[in-house]
C-alpha cells in the first residue's frame, strides 16, 4: 500500500505563508524609515517612497475590529450572511477579511472588538487537489 | 491661459437597452451635444472617450465611424467611476493648453446586471466570503460604518439620502427611476450589505453622456457665450497613502484632496456653491462626501441630511438629478452626466426641480476597487 504523501497546502492570498514544519502565519513588510506596516512583499514604501528601506516581518495575529459590514448580498455560489470584517493588527496592518464563530447579526458587533487571526481550510481545492488555506478573524476572549 | 467653457451638453435617458451597443448609445449622446452647440463633428477637433468595460475596443473611434471619420485625434479613457470625468477633463486640459479650440467629450456603458466589484483569480480561488468582501455594496457599507464609529452616524440617517434622492428624481424625466420611496420602504427593503438596502444602492443601467468644450476665443468666434458655461475648475486625484488603504479603498482623503484642489483652482470654497452632483453610489457614500466636500464640518454629515439642508430647497441642494441611486450608475457616462445636471441648473433649464438663480456647482465622482486603488474628479462650473 502507498503510504498517505503529505501535500503542501496553497495560501490563500500573497501574504499568508507557510513555516518549514507547515504552519502558516502572515507576513508584511515594516519600513524601516517610516515605520509603516503593509501586509506582503513590497518593492518600496508606498507611504513614504523610501526605497530599500522595506523588511520582510511576521505581522501580529492579534488586533480590533475597525469597521465591518454584514454582507446578505454576493456573487453566485457565494453563501451569505456573512461578516466582512476590516481588522487594525497590533502592529499596525489593516486586513480585510470574513469574521467567523459569531452570528452575522450586526447587534452581535462593535467596534474595537478584540480579534484573534486563525487559519482554516477554505473548503476551496486547486485543480491538482492541494487545499486553498486562508486567515479569517476571530473574536479574541479577552482584550489584546 | 484661455477659459475652458461647455458649450453644449446632453444626455441620453439612463436606462436598459439590452438590443443596443455602446457605439449606439455613445453616437447618440454625441450627436444630441453637438446638437445642443448647433456644431458638427467636422468643427471638432479631438474626441475624447471614456468608457470602462470596453476599454480596449476603440470606442471613441467606432463613434466616428458612425458620425464622420474625420481623422482627428482620439484618447480613450478608462479611470473606474472616474472614467467620464477623466475623458472630459484631458478635454479641458487640451483647450486651456491652447492645442485646440473645439473638443467632444463622451462617456458610455452599458452595464450587465447583478453586483459589481471582485473579479476571476487565474488560480481559480474564490476570494469572496473568505477575504471578506470585494462587492461595492459591502466597501461602501463598511465606509458608512468607520463614519458611524467615528460620529455615531445611524441607519436612519443614511436611509434618508435614498429617500431625499429619490425624491429628486420624481422630477427628472432622464432617470431610471422616478418615485417617491418613504423611509420606511428605504429601511425595510431587501438589506444587500447592512447597513446598505436595495434602495440605497445604485441601479446598474446603460447610458450615455457627452460634452463639446470650446475655448474662449472659439465662444466668442461662435456667439454662444449666453449658453456656455466657464469651467472654474478641473481637478484629478488618484487614492493617496492611508494606514487602511491595504484593506479597504480610500474614497474620503482622495475626495478631500480633490475638493481642495478644486476650490483652490477655482478661488472659491464650498460656500459660494449653489448646487452639488456628488457620487452617491450607495447612500452611505453621499454621507462621507458631504464632509469630503467640504459641505459641512467633519461629523455634521448626519445633521445635515437630518436637517434637510441638501434637499431641494435647503442650503445646498444635492444630487438634484435623482443621483446615482434613481437615475443609475452607467460608468463611463456618470461624470458627464453629472455636468450635464449641473449645466442645465445654471442655464436655468432644469424644469420643476430647477435650484433657482443657480450660479456655481460642483460635481464630484469618486470610485475605485478593493486591492487596486481610488480615482476621483471635481468639476466647478460657473454661469459665463
Ligand atoms: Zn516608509
Amino acid at each position: 500500500m502507498n503510504a498517505e504523501i503529505p501535500i503542501t497546502p496553497l495560501a490563500a492570498t500573497s501574504y499568508l505563508a507557510f513555516a518549514a514544519d507547515g504552519t502558516p502565519h502572515l507576513v508584511g513588510s515594516l519600513c524601516a524609515d517610516c515605520g509603516c506596516v503593509a501586509p506582503g512583499p513590497r518593492m518600496a514604501c508606498a507611504a513614504c517612497c523610501a526605497r530599500g528601506s522595506m523588511k520582510s516581518i511576521r505581522l501580529a495575529e492579534r488586533g480590533r475590529l475597525h469597521s465591518f459590514t454584514i454582507v446578505h448580498r454576493s456573487f453566485p455560489g457565494v453563501t451569505t450572511p456573512f461578516v466582512a470584517a476590516v481588522v487594525e493588527l497590533d502592529g499596525g496592518a489593516m486586513l480585510k477579511g470574513t469574521l467567523v464563530d459569531i452570528e452575522p447579526r450586526w447587534e452581535a458587533l462593535a467596534f474595537d472588538m478584540p480579534v484573534q487571526i486563525v487559519f482554516r481550510d477554505t473548503g476551496q481545492r486547486a485543480p491538482d487537489g492541494r487545499t486553498f488555506i486562508s486567515y479569517y478573524f476571530s473574536l479574541a476572549a479577552s482584550p489584546s | 491661459m484661455t477659459d475652458a467653457y461647455i458649450v453644449g451638453i446632453d444626455m441620453i435617458p439612463f436606462g436598459r437597452y439590452p438590443s443596443r451597443t455602446v457605439v449606439d448609445l455613445g453616437t447618440e449622446a454625441a450627436l444630441l451635444a453637438l446638437d445642443d452647440a448647433g456644431l458638427s463633428i467636422r468643427d471638432m477637433q479631438a474626441l475624447y472617450c471614456g468608457n470602462l468595460l470596453e476599454a480596449h475596443l476603440m470606442v471613441g473611434q467606432r463613434i466616428l465611424r458612425e458620425i464622420g471619420l474625420t481623422g482627428i485625434p482620439v484618447v480613450n479613457a478608462a479611470n473606474a467611476c472616474a472614467t467620464g470625468a477623466t475623458a472630459f477633463r484631458e478635454g479641458v486640459i487640451a483647450i486651456k493648453a491652447g492645442f485646440y479650440d473645439l473638443v467632444l467629450a463622451v462617456g458610455v456603458e452599458q452595464m450587465g446586471r447583478g453586483l459589481l466589484g471582485g473579479g476571476t483569480r487565474a488560480d481559480g480561488f474564490v476570494e469572496e466570503g473568505v477575504l471578506g468582501s470585494s462587492t461595492l455594496p459591502a466597501i461602501f457599507a463598511q465606509i458608512g460604518m468607520d463614519h458611524s464609529r467615528k460620529y455615531g452616524t445611524t441607519f436612519e440617517q443614511f436611509a434618508k439620502v435614498a429617500v431625499k434622492n429619490h425624491h429628486h428624481s420624481t422630477m427628472n424625466p432622464k432617470a431610471m427611476s422616478r418615485r417617491e420611496t418613504p423611509l420606511e420602504e428605504v429601511m425595510s427593503s431587501e438589506m444587500i450589505s447592512w447597513p446598505n438596502t436595495k434602495l440605497m444602492c445604485s441601479i446598474n443601467v446603460d447610458g450615455a453622456a457627452a460634452a463639446v468644450i470650446a475655448s474662449e476665443r472659439a465662444v466668442r468666434r461662435l456667439g454662444l457665450m449666453d449658453r456656455a458655461v466657464r469651467i472654474r475648475a478641473s481637478e484629478l486625484t488618484s487614492g493617496p497613502y492611508t494606514p487602511s488603504e491595504s484593506a479597504l479603498p480610500d474614497f474620503n482623503l482622495v475626495s478631500q484632496n480633490c475638493a481642495q484642489a478644486a476650490y483652490e483652482r477655482a478661488g472659491l470654497g464650498p460656500n459660494d456653491l449653489d448646487l452639488v452632483e456628488l457620487h452617491d453610489c450607495f447612500a452611505t457614500a453621499e454621507i462621507v462626501h458631504y464632509e469630503n466636500l467640504g459641505l459641512c464640518a467633519n461629523g455634521e454629515a448626519g445633521d445635515l441630511i437630518d436637517r434637510g439642508e441638501t434637499t431641494l430647497g435647503g442650503r445646498i441642494p444635492v444630487n438634484m438629478s435623482g443621483g446615482l441611486l434613481s437615475k443609475g450608475h452607467p460608468l463611463g457616462a456618470t461624470g458627464i452626466a453629472n455636468l450635464y445636471e449641473v449645466t442645465l441648473h445654471l442655464r436655468g433649464n432644469a424644469g420643476s426641480r430647477q435650484v433657482h438663480g443657480a450660479r456655481i456647482g460642483l460635481t464630484h465622482v469618486c470610485g475605485g476597487t478593493s486591492g487596486r486603488g481610488s480615482a476621483c474628479a471635481v468639476h466647478i462650473l460657473e454661469k459665463a
